[in-house]
């Protein structure tokens, strides 16, 4: 990490009458990463996102934009940052060219080059007017005006909601562009595929605030990794080692799970016993979010983020023992 | 059957959404009828003053106008009715079109519809539903008016006490009726336009036709009465020879606004309107150039639609001077306090009168125009607006400077369109000078109640109708003020009440630069807090 932060919050609260939406919140993003910002509905993704906008005033802590202050110097830091809500509202009478064309007129002008190839990209017919577009539709004007932008920041807030699979891929591509040109992203998102193929780093966010952070590999040694192995000698033993836990013995066969960072240890303890037959599996992206997403073990937000993250199960996922 | 299936269901709904708004409309109804009728006994000690009074007033152009027929205006009911009557109307009609609307076309446009749709429930349903709560709203509206009139006892010398039942049942009736034809028209109105602010607009329109209708019937010889539902309601006369039969008028009148809604229902897909949305240019024009180039192009229709609005309401007020001066000649008693018995100032105090209904019509314009920031901000554009770069300050200013200039066009079409219809009866070009420019001088207070609506969004967004509520006041105090004798210093709140009667009273330069200070002063005031607040 080089340079300052392009984002740096420290102990943010907002609060909404009763409501504390933000709780202390500490973020930090590096100059160049694509920051992956996850956490269950209601937790203040979107809340982050709007006061790093400056349109809502925090309560407490210290907040720092492109080493501005978001809040008094609003319009000169947007003019080096793009935003893209998860639920676009076109104007109604505009066409979504007319759209595209005012919000990049409003920053000083816009590429016509650039902008038509982002069209064409996205396959976005510019001549319907704001209320007939379909949801995705909508999603892809925004997306437009803000990679037409000629930004540092592209602020993210579940940019791909709607989006057909073939779209998402022309936005990862497009994010990998930007990337590779220097820019910094934050992304807030619930599709964990599109995390995985495109974070650098994450912070995961709850009830308010930041409950891990660090890059995959790192949150991957936070969890547990399942273990099937069946031995030549006697088990015993095993399930007493230190981070073993949920240990099943049959007979000469044991499954458990381990933490990751006694991986070894147990490994070490196993090749003593013997091993005839060993499947490990690292622990899936979903199993990693759900322990911090869910109560304490995860089982309450199964629903949100299980189904859109499935086919993606075990998938070239970290070491294999 | 089935395509109504579910709007009962529907119905309860959405009278648990409306019983507040239903309760505040409906009081607001009944208390003017009832303190009208109770102002009389106070005004008038004998019945020889009260005759008196009713003679001079039988003979005002300007409050036949205002108000419709003079009949019978030397009873306490025919005066009640008569001073009641208009205002409750469109009391009624504004109503009916807001109940309307939140049920139809903006479930609609917000896509809740389509949940609703999905349940078990018919095709008409909705639409139905819609009406009936509107029906509802009428009734309740009705009842509490006949209330109200009946609740008037106590011994007063005056003739036409105590009020009789029929015809205070028969004043509540028919206001629920004529609210309940403008329903009609609304339903129509919502299967027109996609959009719920276009709807509004037409409903507006079609309710401001009504009032003027009437106007020129009562001012001339009664056939545009005729075409109109307030006309329709007042053509009843409770308290002056009662009939019952144009409430079948108005009944039937409801049916064909119903039966051509469901037509046209039939027609359409639901989220969209008759008049279809076509594809428009891939690039932007110069115009959109910047935030105050959006503004005016969110604005335009309105400040178009206005501007026409109040060209023509000038137009009629224009051609009515006529039918003044008919009047003045037939009456005897053709004399006022603001005409000083002279037949010119009576023309004067006409259009005295008609400016600053013009002035009441164009701050309608001023209010909406002043909160459509609001609307830009709930609907998340303004968002989008100022990530692009633009400041808050100079986002709000361009939607200030089209109220402003927006809220001039509109008032100056009403005077030129007053002095263009004044001409084109007599000829005489000089109405515009004498009649028609003075309206400018309603400016200030106009931009009053539009600062009034901005140090609201700055401050407080979410209570915006509160500005709605000051222009019903300035209204009160116009019409009512002193009939009910409200104290000077709350008449003076209004800053209608601030401005002299141009052209029956000399325009006068302090009272316009006070009020424009004010407003000024109001603007500021929110804008400054607007800068402060969280936006959403
Ligand atoms: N304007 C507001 N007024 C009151 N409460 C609010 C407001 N905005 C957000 N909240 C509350 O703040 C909390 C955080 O909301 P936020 O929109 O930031 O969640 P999120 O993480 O973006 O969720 P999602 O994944 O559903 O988008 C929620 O409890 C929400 O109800
Ligand atoms: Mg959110």
């Amino acid at each position: 990490m080089s340079g300052e932060s392009v984002i740096e919050i420290e102990g943010l609260v907002k609060t909404f009458g009763p409501v504390r939406a933000l709780d202390g919140l500490d973020l930090k993003v590096a100059p160049g990463e694509v920051h992956g910002f996850l956490g269950p509905n209601g937790a203040g993704k979107s809340t982050t996102i709007r006061v790093l906008l400056g349109l809502l005033r925090k309560d407490a802590g210290s907040v720092s934009l492109l080493q501005g202050d978001p809040w008094r110097e609003a319009a000169s830091l947007h003019r080096r940052l793009a935003y893209v809500p998860g639920d676009v509202s076109l104007w109604p009478n505009l066409t979504g060219g007319e759209a595209i064309d005012l919000l990049g007129r409003l920053r000083g002008g816009i590429d016509p080059a650039r902008r038509a190839d982002l069209i064409e990209r996205f396959e976005l017919d510019p001549t319907k007017r704001g209320r007939s577009y379909s949801k995705g539709n909508r999603q892809k004007v925004a997306l437009v005006a803000a990679f037409a932008a000629d930004v540092e920041l592209l602020l993210l807030d579940e940019p791909t909601s709607g989006l057909d699979p073939l779209k998402e891929e022309t936005f990862t591509e497009l994010v990998e562009e930007f990337r590779a040109g220097g820019g910094t992203v934050l992304l807030s998102s619930h599709i964990l595929a599109e995390v995985e193929k495109l974070c650098d780093r994450v912070s995961i966010i709850r009830a308010g605030r930041i409950v891990e952070a660090g890059t995959l590999t790192d949150l991957r040694h936070l969890t547990r990794t399942s273990v099937d192995v069946t031995l030549g000698g006697s088990p015993a033993g095993i399930d007493e080692l230190p981070g073993v836990h949920d240990a099943v013995v049959e007979g000469q066969r044991v499954r458990c799970q381990v933490e990751t960072d006694q991986l070894d240890a147990l490994l070490g303890a196993l090749h003593q016993r013997g091993v005839r037959t060993l499947v490990c599996q690292p622990p899936t992206l979903e199993e990693l979010f759900l322990r911090h997403y869910g109560d304490e073990t995860g089982d309450e937000a199964g629903d949100e983020t299980g189904d859109q993250a499935d086919g993606q199960r075990g998938a070239e996922v970290g070491e294999t023992a | 059957m089935s395509g109504l299936s579910g709007s009962l269901l529907l119905l309860r709904g959405h009278l648990r959404r409306d019983r507040w708004m239903i309760l505040w409309w409906s009081l607001a109804s009944a208390a003017v009828f009832w303190s009208q009728g109770g102002a009389m006994a106070n005004l008038y000690a004998t019945q020889a003053e009260f005759d008196k009074a009713a003679a001079s007033l039988e003979g005002n152009a300007a409050f036949i106008a205002m108000l419709g027929p003079a009949r019978a205006l030397d009873t306490v009911g025919g005066q009640a009715f008569w001073q009641s009557s208009a205002f409750c109307a469109v009391l009624a009609g504004l109503m009916s079109m807001f109940v309307i609307g939140r049920h139809t076309r903006a479930e609609e446009e917000s896509g809740r519809d389509e949940l609703v749709r999905s349940g078990a429930i018919g095709r008409y349903a909705p639409l139905v539903a819609a009406l009936l709560a509107a029906v509802v709203a009428n009734v309740v509206l009705g009842l509490a008016t006949a209330a109200g009139l009946l609740a008037l006892r106590g011994d007063s010398p005056l003739r036409g006490m105590p009020l009789p039942v029929a015809d205070s049942v028969a004043s509540g009736v028919g206001l629920a009726a004529c609210g309940i034809v403008f329903s009609a028209t609304a339903l129509v109105a919502a299967q027109l336009t996609q959009s719920t602010r276009t709807m509004y607009g037409i409903a507006g329109i079609v309710l401001g036709a009504a009032y003027l209708l009437r106007a020129v019937g009562d001012l001339g010889n009664g056939v545009a009465s005729w075409l109109s539902p307030i006309g329709w309601y007042q053509a009843m006369h409770p308290y002056s020879g009662l009939r019952w039969w144009p409430l079948a008028v108005m009944l039937v009148g409801a049916a064909v606004g119903l039966g051509l809604a469901v037509l046209l229902f039939g027609r359409r897909d639901v989220g969209s309107g008759i008049l279809a949305a076509r594809p428009g240019p891939p690039t932007a024009g110069r115009s959109l150039h910047s935030s105050l180039g959006l503004a005016w192009r969110l604005q335009r229709g309105s400040v178009i639609g206005w501007t026409l609005g109040l060209a023509v309401s000038g137009l009629a007020y224009g051609s009515m001077g006529d039918s003044v001066e008919d009047l003045v000649g037939d009456s005897g008693f053709a004399v006022d306090a603001v005409a000083g018995g002279q037949a010119d100032n009576l023309l004067d105090g006409f259009y005295g009168t008609a400016l600053v209904m013009l002035a009441l019509l164009a701050a309608g314009f001023a209010i909406s125009s002043a909160g459509r920031p609001r609307a830009e901000e709930e609907a998340t554009h303004l968002e989008s607006v100022l990530v692009a770069g633009v400041p808050r300050q100079t986002w709000l200013a361009g939607h200030l400077l089209v109220t402003v200039a927006g809220t001039f066009a509109v008032l100056l079409a009403g005077g030129l369109g007053l002095g263009a219809g004044y001409a084109a009866m007599t000829g005489d070009l000089d109405a515009f000078r004498r009649y028609g420019v003075p309206v400018v001088a309603y400016l200030a207070p106009v931009l009053a109640l539009s600062g009034l609506t901005r140090l609201l969004y700055g401050v407080a967004p979410r209570r915006l109708w509160l500005a709605w509520v000051a222009l019903g006041f300035c209204v009160v105090v116009l019409m009512f003020g002193d009939v009910l004798e409200l104290p000077d210093w709350m008449q003076s709140l209004s800053p209608f009440h601030q401005m002299p009667l141009v052209p029956a009273e000399e325009f006068d330069i302090t009272p316009f630069l006070l009020v424009a200070a004010v407003a000024a002063l109001l603007s500021g005031a929110g804008q400054m807090a607007f800068r402060r607040r969280d936006i959403g």
